[in-house]
């Protein structure tokens, strides 16, 4: 069943351990995002370093499965990523979910192309795009240092 | 299977009855639906079906205003459903039945018509901690607006109670309003309204009883339970979406002002006065929803043909069923007044909310559709309950009169399924 596909072993590994899943006192900024529809609940922690690359990447929160582990995996694959990088690997990870024809299997995505089943299931795109909607804003504006910001995600 | 096993109950024949209901019969996702969701929206019968094509086909005109043949027989439609809410209801006059779009509206309404004329700062409006967001946003936009103030009746915990042993302390302390519901349509529960309305009026309280969840569930009598207001919608008791009610004893909606301007709801208009039409058109601006007022007069015709306490002891069934089945997951955490208490039937209706250990609702939900049955998963539109309980989100089975014992089976199976699936390798 197509369930299956979209629940595999290592997205239920990492909805059960999520990785870089802790606060992060000295980062740059806090980006709390939540889907009003159904509770998901994430914050993600970014510092930048002295080359703007994402020096650390974490998150905090609560969610579904495809939720969690969307966003533990968003932290191993954009960590040490420069802003231009980060950017491009979240428009990749989107149109792998959203885009009308299915586009081919990036390698660059890695792990994450696991998450390409999400898109049979279209009301759970919102969950597997919640983590990557909060790193955009992080990312999209600048912020003065330790700033905490709120999203409504809205897709 | 029987389905119901009380002696007085074998007349009822709810196979013939589910097959009224062309929707349910289809397949989703490669197996027969299995429809729970009824605390959302209800499915419809064919009368009901039928009543609303007969209405286009044959009197669609528009109401109060014409003179000629199908006007009157539009307004004769819209005007006798409006007697059979108030025979629904067991109101005193179809005076007292407003037309409106659902109980969202039929509550803010009363926030707005009555809440601005009769609140002012320092009052207080009495809710209660299972109320959806429809009947506490309303309430605080009217408390933003006139500086009164909320406060809330407490909900027990898991078992989804309310906590009434401060409830006289509570309704003396300046309030002006309590506004309740029913059931709750996260627990399940069956609250007191009649003993709670009987406090409130004794002290002088304005009541509002929120009845989406029972008015096509139970009998619901406005005169027993002796509230002010009462409001439901028309599409989660079999009828059309986009009616709904809202009923108001006629003293106090003679004393309200109206809630839009427009046509129908004037008496006279001047370029800088107007007079207002008399209850409850006054409180019915603009071309009401003709068709909708005709489905759900068939809705309620359907309903008690079968018999409301029929249907309450049936659904009741469904849900002592589904929560001893499910009881037997390791580790599943029911909400709601537990199997004993259901078992009494006066504190649980027919649905009921659960968490499987380790299993977000979201996922639940999803895979259980992959197997045809249609649950709800989320806050059910209660987040502050959920809070209060510590949790995110549960998923919820409601049922109704065409559901049956079968089903209930079905869905526990697929939920065992479930956590098996999720819980590989752990």
């Amino acid at each position: 069943m197509e369930f299956e596909e979209l629940y595999q072993d290592v997205i239920l590994d990492h909805s059960r351990r999520p990785r870089n899943f802790c606060e992060l006192p000295e980062a740059d900024v806090h980006i709390h995002a939540n889907n009003p529809m159904c509770g998901d609940d994430v914050t993600v922690h970014v510092k930048f370093g002295a080359d703007e690359a994402l020096e650390a990447v974490t998150f905090t929160g609560n969610g579904c499965s495809i939720c969690m582990a969307s966003a533990s995996m968003m932290t191993q694959k954009l960590k040490k990523k420069s802003r231009a990088e980060s950017t491009e690997l979240m428009q990749k990870f989107h149109e792998m979910l959203t885009a009308e024809q299915e586009p081919e299997g990036d390698k660059r995505l890695g792990d994450l192309q696991l998450l390409k089943g999400v898109r049979k299931f279209p009301l759970r795109v919102k969950c597997a795009t919640l983590a990557w909607h909060a790193l955009q804003e992080a990312l999209d504006k600048p912020q003065e240092k330790g700033a905490h910001l709120s999203i409504e995600d809205e897709m | 299977m029987g389905l119901i096993t009380e002696p007085n109950e074998t007349k009822t024949d709810w196979k013939k009855i589910r097959s009224e209901f062309p929707i349910l019969d289809q397949q989703v996702n490669g197996h027969p639906l299995v429809y729970l969701d009824n605390a959302a929206t209800s499915q419809k019968p064919r009368p009901v079906l039928d009543a609303l094509l007969r209405y286009y086909e044959r009197d669609n005109s528009n109401v109060h205003r014409g003179i000629h043949e199908l006007s009157n027989r539009s307004t004769a439609a819209f005007e006798g459903a409006r007697k059979r809410v108030a025979q629904f209801l067991n109101a005193k006059s179809a005076h007292e039945i407003i037309f409106t779009r659902g109980t969202t509206e039929s509550i803010n309404l009363v926030a707005q018509a009555w809440g601005s004329s009769h609140l002012k700062a320092g009052d207080k409006i009495l809710l209660t901690e299972m109320e959806h967001h429809s009947n506490i946003v309303p309430w605080q936009l009217l408390a933003e607006r006139t500086g009164a103030k909320l406060s809330y009746v407490p909900v027990t915990g898991d078992d989804g109670l309310l906590d009434l042993s401060r409830i006289d302390s509570l309704l003396a302390d300046g309030v002006k309003i309590f506004s309740m519901t029913h059931i709750s349509n996260t627990l399940g529960t069956i609250n007191p309204v009649r003993e709670l309305c009987a406090k409130a009026r004794a002290l002088g309280v304005t009541t509002l009883v929120d009845a989406a969840q029972s008015s096509g569930h139970l009998p619901v009598d406005v005169r027993e339970i002796g509230c002010d207001f009462l409001a439901f919608s028309g599409h989660k008791i079999c009828g059309p979406t986009g009616i709904g009610v809202l009923y108001g004893r006629e003293e106090i909606l003679n004393d309200m002002p109206p809630y839009q301007g427009g046509g129908e709801m004037i008496s006279s208009v001047d370029f800088f006065k107007t007079t207002w039409n008399v209850i409850p058109h006054k409180f019915e601006a603009g071309t009401p929803d003709m068709a909708g007022a005709v489905g759900l007069h068939a809705a309620m015709d359907y309903l008690d043909a079968i018999g409301r306490e029929a249907i309450l002891r049936h659904d009741q069934q469904l849900a002592s069923h589904a929560l001893q089945r499910l009881s037997e997951i390791k580790g599943i955490r029911l909400f709601g007044p537990p199997l004993d208490r259901a078992a009494s039937h006066s504190e649980r209706g027919g649905l009921v909310s659960f968490l499987l250990p380790d299993v977000h609702a979201h996922d639940v939900v999803t895979i259980a559709d992959q197997y045809g049955v249609a649950l709800r998963g989320g806050h059910h539109c209660n987040q502050p309950l959920m809070r209060k309980l510590g949790i995110q989100s549960t998923s919820r089975a409601s049922f109704y009169f065409y559901n049956t014992l079968d089903e209930v089976d079905r869905m526990v199976d697929v939920l065992k399924k479930i956590q098996k699936f999720f819980t590989r390798g752990i």
